[in-house]
Parts: structure tokens; sequence; C-alpha cells
């Protein structure tokens, strides 16, 4: 499993990392903003993105935009604190697959991880 | 300022530490203070809220207490001084901003990227128009204190009701 991690926080991205790499992440590509993640993400064809929604620069849901703009269907999971339900709603039409909460477990971020894949999988 | 305003702040402080730190926080009777920020803090983790809640919150250190929940938070120990350690005091800060205004129903709010100041005696301006309170907490890495100095808008009924169609 490939995945891109997008966060401007440097902490965040390293207790995703280690939670990650727990349930079997073979390889990780690491971005701070959504601009970060644009000049990467093709070279590294994720199987799988994990985002933040506020971040300087080009947040997530701009980022999330541009992506499948572009046609990608990679599965993207939205990490982050906005938890107000029109936040959720503007991320899925956005093009968002699935959805977490911070603050969260490893257990329930595994689980969204695993939930996400298999839907995309079934697709 | 109500216990409306304030216990989203006491609820999402103490979710963010259990749930990321594991570390459970008692917090004590908020107090009204002539500002945020005006206390005895070393490090402080800053967010700006604007729209409908307007204002500043401090996640507000003392230094042994940021460095063991800094340790704990980050599972490892990383120099008071470093980019790692203000930007995990910052992340904390954020969540717990994050998850309060997830609690002001049917009012828009948006949240800035967090700041982190550090030093003994450092002062943090606020908007004057706010009333500042304290709330003082308690955990297993030391005492610290979340300050809120924010005013919420009543926003006018027609305007909730189109926010509300429109959800």
């Amino acid at each position: 499993m490939r995945v891109m991690l997008i966060d401007d926080s440097r902490t965040m991205r390293s207790i995703q990392r280690n939670i990650l790499t727990q349930i079997g992440c073979s390889a990780l590509e690491e971005a701070f903003d959504g601009q970060d993640a644009l000049s990467k993400v093709n070279a590294f064809q994720p199987d799988l993105i994990l985002c933040d929604w506020n971040m300087p620069v080009m947040d997530g849901i701009a980022f999330v935009r541009s992506y499948r703009a572009g046609g990608h269907r990679t599965p993207i999971i939205m990490v982050t604190t906005e938890a107000e339900k029109t936040r959720v709603i503007d991320a899925i039409k956005a093009g968002v697959n699935n959805y977490i909460i911070k603050p969260f477990t490893p257990e329930s971020l595994s689980q969204r991880v695993r939930e996400t894949l298999e839907r995309a999988r079934a697709a | 300022m109500d216990a409306s305003t304030i216990t989203p702040y006491i609820d999402s402080t103490r979710d963010v530490f259990r749930t990321m730190l594991g570390l459970p926080v008692t917090c004590g009777c908020p107090v009204h203070v002539r500002k945020v920020g005006a206390g005895d803090a070393d490090v402080s983790g800053i967010i700006g809220m604007s729209g409908d809640v307007r204002g500043t919150v401090v996640l507000a250190f003392p230094m042994a207490t940021a460095i063991g929940v800094v340790s704990r938070f980050a599972a490892c120990s990383p120099d008071p001084e470093s980019d790692d350690f203000a930007d995990a005091v910052g992340e904390l800060v954020n969540m717990i901003s994050g998850a309060a205004k997830a609690k002001f129903d049917g009012r828009i709010v948006s949240i800035s990227c967090p700041s982190v100041i550090l030093g003994r005696g450092h002062r943090i301006q606020q908007m004057s128009d706010s009333i500042a309170t304290r709330i003082p907490c308690g955990s297993e890495c030391g005492p610290f204190a979340v300050e809120v100095a924010i005013r919420v808008a009543i926003p006018a009924v027609a305007d909730v009701e189109a926010r509300r169609l429109s959800a």
C-alpha cells in the first residue's frame, strides 16, 4: 500500500505515519500543503491519500478539487478538525471518499483506511 | 460569558488530551481574567477564530508541562527550541479549537493556522471588546490552562434559516 500524507503539521504526519506503518503501509510520501502534494502526487502514484483541510498556501479542499479535476480516482480520506456537517458535505462534493475528525485514535484511523480501501476495491 | 460558550472548550480539551495523548485532564472552574496570555506561561499556542465566533484561544503551558505533553504527543523528546516542539503545541491548540467550533451549532466559524510563542513573561494582545476566561487544567504532566477570549455574534433569524436550508 502506497500512501500520501498531506498535513502542515510534522507531528500529525509522524503520528499518522506510525499508524500506517503498523497496518502494512509499504511506501509513504509526505507533503506539507496542497501545492506541495500536487507537485509530488503524479510521480508517487499513491493507492490512498490522507489529507488535512486547514493548511497554508493551498488547503486540503483546493487540493482535492484540483486533483479530481485531473481525472484522478485515487481514494482520499480527509483528516481534519473540521467537524461541522456542512464541511463534511463540502468535502464529499469535492471528491473526498471518507472523513475522519481529529482527534482520532490509532484504531479509528486504521479502520477508516481499511474501509476506504475495501470500498475502492469493490467499486 | 455564559457556560454554553466555555463548555465546548472544556469538552474539547479533555477529548483531545485523552484521545491523542492518553492523558486524562481535569478542568477547574473557569474564571474571568482581564486578558488572555497575561499569566505566567512559558509556552503559548494561539488560534484566531473568525466568523460568527470571533476572538482568540490560547493553550498556555509552564515549560515543564509543555515538555511532558509534547513528549507524550510526539512520542519523542523534542528540544523546546526546535520547530517540532512548536509544531506539536500548535497542533494541540488547533485540535482543541477545531473540536470546540463544531459545537457552536448553526454558526459559521473559521479558525486560523496556529501560532506558538515561547519565552518567560510573554504577553498576548487580544481584541479589546471580548471577555477573557481562563480554564485551569491539571494533568499527570503538570498544570496548564486554556484561555478563551471570544465574542459570539447572534446571527439574524433569517440568516440562520437560510443557512439551515442550504446545509
